[in-house]
């Protein structure tokens, strides 16, 4: 049996973690509530784009652009992998890493070529995985809130890669916040621009043929498609930031419990320890005396 | 009164009754007032004119980036900044 004393140690040492964890969750958890309404603010006004973008592409035809059209090729495959820039958020992160390589496994095994785009520190493990595949490493370790500056930035080098015929297909793998115990890792596809298609137009002025563009539909079209791709990696952005607090707290709060328990077991261990101690003193005490 | 939403990706920043709003279209400025004719254009960067109502003194808000759409809703300004 350990001695006393480490025993004592051993008992402060979880109990100081159990309140590293404790803060851990707190603070989380008030991030998290941040991150939600973050993420619900941004809502309007992705879910305006999208429509206008769709009932525009209806009308126009997907020929209007490449965003749209696609490259004409189906060969070289970007892997967009959003990622936090901190650990001790539990599987948050290796849920995400693990879609993406099973995309890029699958995608492989069709024979295309697989290309990665890390935006986050976390998802350099997959450098083990893919030494040579990593081609972007954005760093976002300056970032404290995201804005939409940082999701443009992004957008904007992509669409560039793009353009620059760099791949033909771009995918991006974030985690959606469903609640904080749940956070769901999707891949998406977001070049080509995929259109939503929810049948009916529900835009009040889709199906009246008097709209009136200024400067022209595909001028507009043109305009809106790239901002349609920040919007999206944003979106996921805030999505992020919100599952990573989600998961952060489940996490630290199960951590928190688990310090509990530890230190009730420690002490039972250290009280017998201790009892164990003080009957072999007395044994001694009692056989001592009566061998006078 | 016209219906009139500005909004960004981070939140909406007005959605408010007004009577006449003025956006820097690509094209030129144009005014909307209630009941305009469905419309849409893209916008350059400069400043929204919002006027509460007739002959108030009209409210300047910088936006960047973006388009204006009008619908029978109202208008709708979708900027990438705004304030």
């Amino acid at each position: 049996m350990a001695s006393l004393k480490a025993l004592k140690i051993r008992i402060g040492s979880v109990k100081s973690t159990q309140k590293i964890t404790k803060a851990m969750k707190m603070v989380a958890t008030a991030k998290l509530r941040r991150a939600q309404e973050a993420a619900i603010a941004g809502r309007p006004y992705a879910e305006r784009l999208e429509g206008v973008v769709a009932s525009l592409a209806r009308n126009v035809g997907v020929g209007a652009s490449p965003l749209l059209a696609g490259s004409g090729k189906d060969q070289v495959h970007l892997l967009v992998v959003a990622t936090s820039e901190r650990g001790l958020a539990g599987a948050f992160n290796t849920n995400i890493v693990r879609a993406a390589r099973r995309k890029a496994e699958e995608l492989e095994a069709a024979g295309k070529t697989v290309i990665f785009y890390l935006a986050g520190k976390k998802g350099r493990v997959l450098r083990r995985f893919y030494p040579q595949a990593i081609k972007v490493d954005h760093d976002l370790s300056t970032v404290k809130t995201v804005a939409f500056d940082d999701a443009k930035a992004i957008a904007d080098d992509l669409i560039a890669r793009y353009t620059a015929g760099e791949f033909d297909v771009a995918h991006l793998f974030y985690a959606k916040f469903q609640s904080a115990l749940v956070q769901q890792p999707v891949g998406q596809q977001i070049i080509p621009v995929a259109i939503p298609d929810r049948g009916e137009p529900k835009l009040a002025n889709a199906g009246d043929a008097t709209v009136e563009y200024e400067p022209s539909e595909e001028a507009i079209l043109a305009d809106l498609l790239p901002r349609n791709v920040a919007i999206q990696i944003f979106r996921a952005m805030l999505e992020n930031a919100a599952s990573e607090q989600g998961s952060r707290m489940t996490a630290m709060d199960n951590a928190t419990r688990n310090a509990g328990d530890m230190i009730k077991r420690l002490s039972i261990q250290y009280n017998r320890a201790r009892q164990a101690a003080i009957t072999t003193e007395l044994v001694e005490i009692i056989s001592g005396a009566e061998a006078l | 009164m016209l219906h009139f939403e500005l909004v960004t990706p981070e939140r909406i920043v007005r959605s408010d009754e007004v009577h006449m709003v003025t956006v820097p279209g690509t094209d030129g400025d144009f005014a909307v007032l209630e009941g305009h004719a469905p419309f849409m254009s893209t916008i350059r960067d400069g400043d929204v004119l919002v006027q509460k109502a007739p002959g108030a003194a009209p409210e300047t808000i910088a936006i960047r980036g973006g388009f204006a759409e009008v619908n029978a809703k109202g208008l709708t300004v979708l900027a990438e900044h705004a304030g």
